[in-house]
């Protein structure tokens, strides 16, 4: 990063918002008390340089000449829609168990709750291979639930794209069950009493009141578990295996391409790359207009 | 196994004299490594750190050779990385401080000598055949390759980009069968593991495997498995920190005891 330091020119973009309300002249004087104070504005830098260094040098060692080759593999497409489409199945699963989970939480008291709130969180911790051999222990064909799903309704996940669906879900739920406990915890309650002394129940409140109000927060919430469940490989590849056009998602491609061809692993990095940023930044543009 | 006390006296006799003959005989100039913190005297003592860089399926024998090693030459501590062949690969030719590799495949040792990062010629070691690994007791009945593409049978196979996904094609290709897996797995081992958690009902995998997995799983033999036979090498590479103990760590591999540990844990002689 070559751009120096200036501490006016924070204050002139807050002048610039600054203009509708009155002359610059003096808010400037304002906005230059605001200006960012450098012990955050090095590390701030330098943290941005730290997570964008890397890609670049996926960018600066992409082999562009052999791109338009590897982009018409269908092979590629094929795991480009699965991940896709296993990660907003994943997304769609935590928000329907994840928002109730983290109302939960957030409003309803019971003994064990710090435990719980705990509990939830053990995905993110636990390494995703882990998590794989763990659901393949609970939901495998012999597993401790798997083999009664097995022989009372024939489902067995393992190898399926529900499979993938599955390892996604508890990978990525944990991510919007914490950003959506955070908002609710923020939000006054007072609202939702408001509502319920005036007759709504309190699911009537939830739906009505709560939902509407935390919004932004199942947004972000929602945004972090796609970009995660698009990302997963470790529970995917130990649970769901992998096999083209059923379980092989990109992450999967990409490192079973990286064993012979790098050069193929880095191309596929960057359509994984280049679709996810497209999305979040396409989301985040109408997120922000829910704000 | 061998009890300890057998394999010391092996070590100590004629084991000894094999060693410091081929450690003799083998050395390009690399003993005497300036800056060094390892250390080798006239008598072929060695110290310091050892780092070896192992194929996956060495795991058991390789572990068990390194704490022998050890025994034989107080002062030396051997330290092991396993993993896929590939990944170790990219690894060192990244720059890894390794002193050993042990490939799984001649394609992933190239992959480091093309780089230049081998010291002298790598050579093979042991050599490992497939076997069918099937569940305990064998409920499925599978005696031959062409039992696996029956019906409704749960196969996992290695991806053909490694080492034993690779060996897998060319033994249906020998046996002219097409099978279609529930899953191309990332490695032997994985592939294994779904058979041990009685996720899959059979998997191709390496007999040393199947040994290692005990009665978790029972070894099938197939006759096409001979037009398969994976070869291991091993090297010493050019950047090694510690080259004279890790020259020793390799004749030690490549001596009568090492190859009884080896061939003890399903290994084929090379």
């Amino acid at each position: 990063m070559s751009t120096p330091y200036r501490p006016d020119s924070g204050a002139e973009i807050r002048t610039g918002a600054g203009t509708r309300g009155g002359p610059g002249g003096r808010r400037a004087r304002v906005g230059a008390g605001r200006g960012v104070p450098l012990p955050l504005l090095l590390p701030a830098l330098a943290g941005l340089v730290f997570l964008l260094l890397p890609l670049t040098a996926l960018l600066v060692r992409t082999p562009w000449r052999s791109l338009p080759e590897q982009l018409t593999s269908a092979e590629v497409w094929e795991a480009l829609r699965l991940s896709l489409i296993c990660a907003s199945a994943a997304t769609a699963v935590s928000l329907v168990l994840g928002v109730p989970l983290a109302w939960l939480l957030a409003r309803a008291e019971f003994r064990g709750r710090g435990l719980v709130r705990a509990l939830v969180t053990l995905p993110l911790v636990l390494p995703p291979v882990v998590g794989g051999v763990a659901l393949l222990l609970a939901l495998g064909r012999n597993g401790v639930v798997g083999q009664w799903l097995d022989s009372w309704f024939g489902i067995t996940l393992p190898f399926t794209t529900a499979g993938v669906v599955v390892a996604e879900a508890f990978v990525a739920m944990p991510f919007l069950v914490i950003s959506v406990e955070g908002t609710l915890r923020a939000a006054d309650p007072r609202f939702e009493e408001a509502a319920m002394t005036l007759g709504a129940s309190r699911f009537t409140a939830f739906r009505r009141v709560t939902l509407p109000l935390i919004m932004p927060g199942i947004a972000a919430g929602s945004v972090l578990a796609w970009a995660r469940a698009l990302g997963e490989f470790g529970a995917t590849i130990t649970f769901a295996g992998n096999f083209p056009g059923r379980t092989q998602t990109m992450p999967l491609a990409v490192y079973l391409a990286l064993q012979n061809d790098p050069a193929a692993a880095v191309a596929l990095s960057l359509v994984l790359l280049a679709v996810s940023v497209a999305v979040l930044a396409g989301l985040r543009d109408r997120w922000a207009t829910v704000r | 196994m061998t009890p300890r006390s057998v394999q010391r006296t092996l070590r100590a006799g004629a084991g000894a004299a094999v060693l410091l003959a081929l450690s003799a005989c083998s050395s390009p100039g690399g003993s005497s490594t300036p800056g060094s913190s390892a250390s080798a005297d006239g008598s072929g003592n060695v110290s310091g750190p050892v780092t070896v860089f192992a194929a996956a399926s060495l795991k058991e024998s390789f572990t068990a050779l390194g704490k022998d090693f050890e025994k034989a030459h107080p002062g030396t501590k051997v330290t092991f990385s396993f993993g896929g062949s590939d990944t170790l690969a990219a690894g060192i030719t990244g720059g890894a401080p390794a002193d050993v590799f042990a490939a799984a495949s001649p394609r992933t040792m190239a992959v480091v000598s093309d780089a230049g990062g081998v010291s002298g010629t790598p050579s093979t070691f042991v050599r490992n055949q497939l076997e069918i690994a099937t569940l305990p007791g064998n409920p499925d009945r599978i005696t031959s390759l062409k039992d696996l593409t029956g019906a409704g049978l749960k196969v996992v196979l290695c991806d053909r980009t490694v080492p034993c996904g690779a060996a897998t094609q060319k033994a249906l290709d020998a046996a002219g069968l097409e099978l279609t897996p529930v899953s191309y797995e990332q490695d032997v081992k994985s592939a294994l593991t779904k058979v041990e958690l009685k996720e899959a009902d059979a998997s191709v995998v390496y007999r040393t495997d199947v040994e290692a997995a005990g009665d978790k799983v029972e070894g099938v033999e197939f006759p096409e498995s001979a037009d398969a036979v994976n070869d291991y090498p091993i090297a010493l590479l050019k950047d090694a920190p510690n080259p004279a103990a890790a020259e020793e760590f390799v004749a030690y591999v490549r001596s009568a005891e090492g190859r009884k540990v080896l061939t003890g844990a399903g290994f084929l002689a090379p």
